[in-house]
């Protein structure tokens, strides 16, 4: 339980210092917007109903990706202000505590902005889900537990690099390809009915819990290196 | 100062290699040439030869690459100049990863353009393979934005960041082929172990095999190679990091080391 108490002290930080100073979450909140705005210049959402149903789904995950890249970066840009990286890892608590503390707070943020997302998306895009959109209740989160833990992990990988905002984005997507494709197959059948997503489903899980595994157990060699 | 740069056993052993692998790929050539004509496609079937070893060797090297990964890992405390070695292992085997994979893409592309006139398509086994290729394109990015050539003896940011990234990358890589071919299967069916009306003909079997043997002996080649030019500048990394620790005023050698960034 001591560990839960850590993660839990990080993540109430990290909720604290981001409510102290809206920047990050209004930042990707109208980048969000933008994106649906930006995406219905491509085709047009109203007039296509079927073809609209088809991509929405693509084009959700597409503007989650690209909101939380922004989010991800400004999170460990935090711990570098006044030695405060020295200080965690000084610390006898265990390493990986931080990371998932940090990694349920970008989670937290982002849920936020899809939670804004979707709606906007359905609203805008005049979308009518044929499938059974409760399980979009289980599809985002898992979907956006990917990007986020991913995200969370490289983040703090490219901490030591050049340009570490462009090489975010060029390490996050590569990897990240499997549960991008899972969250947009799932997505899809919800808005389109097609075919089941049952396997989709499954494969986003065993991607976050591969992932999530191999992050927290490689988090402390990331923290501690020179 | 420069350490010396004294020819080691290894410099033999490469010649005798290089030479062995000339000799396959010539056998290589030959028999890919001298295959009979295939049905459908004419001799222009004969790039297949080609794209099929480096596209499946290049699913060969990134393990060698997550091995070394996970070599220095475990090693970069305990026993850093071993680290040293792994890392160089490793940086040889993104680097060739990245090389065969894309011959396989070019080939691939030039066979199906002309062979069914389209330069690409998004079906299981492409889009797995164009995966494969970002990623390790991504881990030789990690690699020059986290210090470039300049990396300080010891371990250093370059090698640990892309050994993570390596890791994480032959993870991936299984996870992708099986959610990309459950996505979507158009690629050719299997020519081996594909069931009933696959395997290509006997007479063709030799040409394959050869040249497979042969662009894994050229690959390993390469690898050797690289290696052995990384290991060099290591060596020479830290005898200039070591040669300006001793020095003093007046012996001062003219250039500093390259610093990276505190943060």
């Amino acid at each position: 339980m001591i560990y839960v108490r850590h993660v839990l002290a990080h993540l109430r930080k990290d909720l604290r210092l981001e409510w102290r100073n809206r920047d990050g979450i209004n930042g990707m909140l109208f980048f969000a917007l933008l994106i649906v705005v930006v995406f219905s210049l491509a085709f047009d959402p109203t007039a296509y109903p079927t073809t609209a149903r088809q991509i929405s789904g693509g084009l959700l995950w597409v503007g989650v990706l690209f909101a939380s890249i922004t989010a991800l970066n400004g999170s460990w840009a935090r711990e570098l202000r006044n030695g405060v990286l020295d200080a965690h890892r000084l610390s006898p608590a265990p390493a990986s505590a931080l990371f998932v503390g940090k990694a349920l707070a970008n989670f937290f943020f982002v849920s936020v902005v899809e939670l804004v997302l979707a709606p906007v998306f359905a609203i805008f895009y005049n979308l009518h889900p044929v499938g059974n959109t409760a399980l979009l209740l289980l599809i985002l989160p898992l979907g956006t537990w990917a990007l986020v833990c991913n995200g969370t992990f490289f983040a703090a990988l490219s901490l030591r690099t050049r340009n570490r905002e462009l090489l975010l984005p060029l390490i996050l997507c590569p990897i990240a390809m499997p549960a991008l494709l899972a969250s947009i197959q799932a997505t899809t059948n919800v808005l389109t009915g097609d075919f089941n997503p049952d396997l989709w489903m499954r494969v986003l899980f065993a991607y976050d819990v591969l992932f999530t595994t191999a992050s927290v157990l490689l988090f402390e060699v990331v923290l501690h290196a020179d | 100062m420069e350490t010396a740069t004294t020819r080691g056993k290894g410099v033999y052993f490469g010649l005798a290699w290089f030479l062995l692998t000339a000799l396959a790929l010539g056998i290589g050539f030959s028999k890919a040439m001298t295959a009979p004509t295939e049905a459908t496609m004419g001799n222009l079937y004969r790039i297949f030869f080609y794209h099929l070893p480096h596209a499946i060797l290049s699913f060969v090297f990134p393990y060698l690459n997550c091995a070394a990964c996970f070599a220095y890992l475990y090693w970069r405390n305990r026993n850093p100049p071993r680290a040293m070695i792994a890392d160089a292992f490793a940086l040889a085997a993104g680097e060739i990863t990245v090389l065969y994979s894309t011959i396989g893409l070019a080939t691939g592309m030039l066979w199906a353009r002309a062979a069914w006139g389209i330069w690409w398509t998004w079906d299981a086994r492409l889009t797995t393979y164009l995966l494969l290729w970002l990623l390790y394109v991504s881990y030789m990015l990690v690699r020059g934005f986290a210090g470039g050539g300049a990396a300080l003896p010891g371990g250093g940011q370059p090698g640990l960041i892309s050994a993570v990234l390596g890791v994480f990358a032959a993870i991936d890589v299984p996870i992708c082929f099986m959610s990309i071919r459950w996505w979507r299967t158009q690629h050719p069916a299997p020519v081996f172990g594909g069931g009933d009306g696959s395997g290509i003909d006997a007479s063709m079997v030799p040409a394959v095999l050869w040249n497979m043997v042969a662009w894994g002996m050229w690959g390993l080649f390469l690898l050797g190679w690289r290696y052995a030019l990384e290991r060099r500048r290591q060596q020479q990394a830290a005898a200039k990091a070591l040669a300006f620790l001793s020095s003093d005023l007046r012996t001062q050698p003219a250039q500093a080391p390259a610093m990276t960034e505190v943060g």
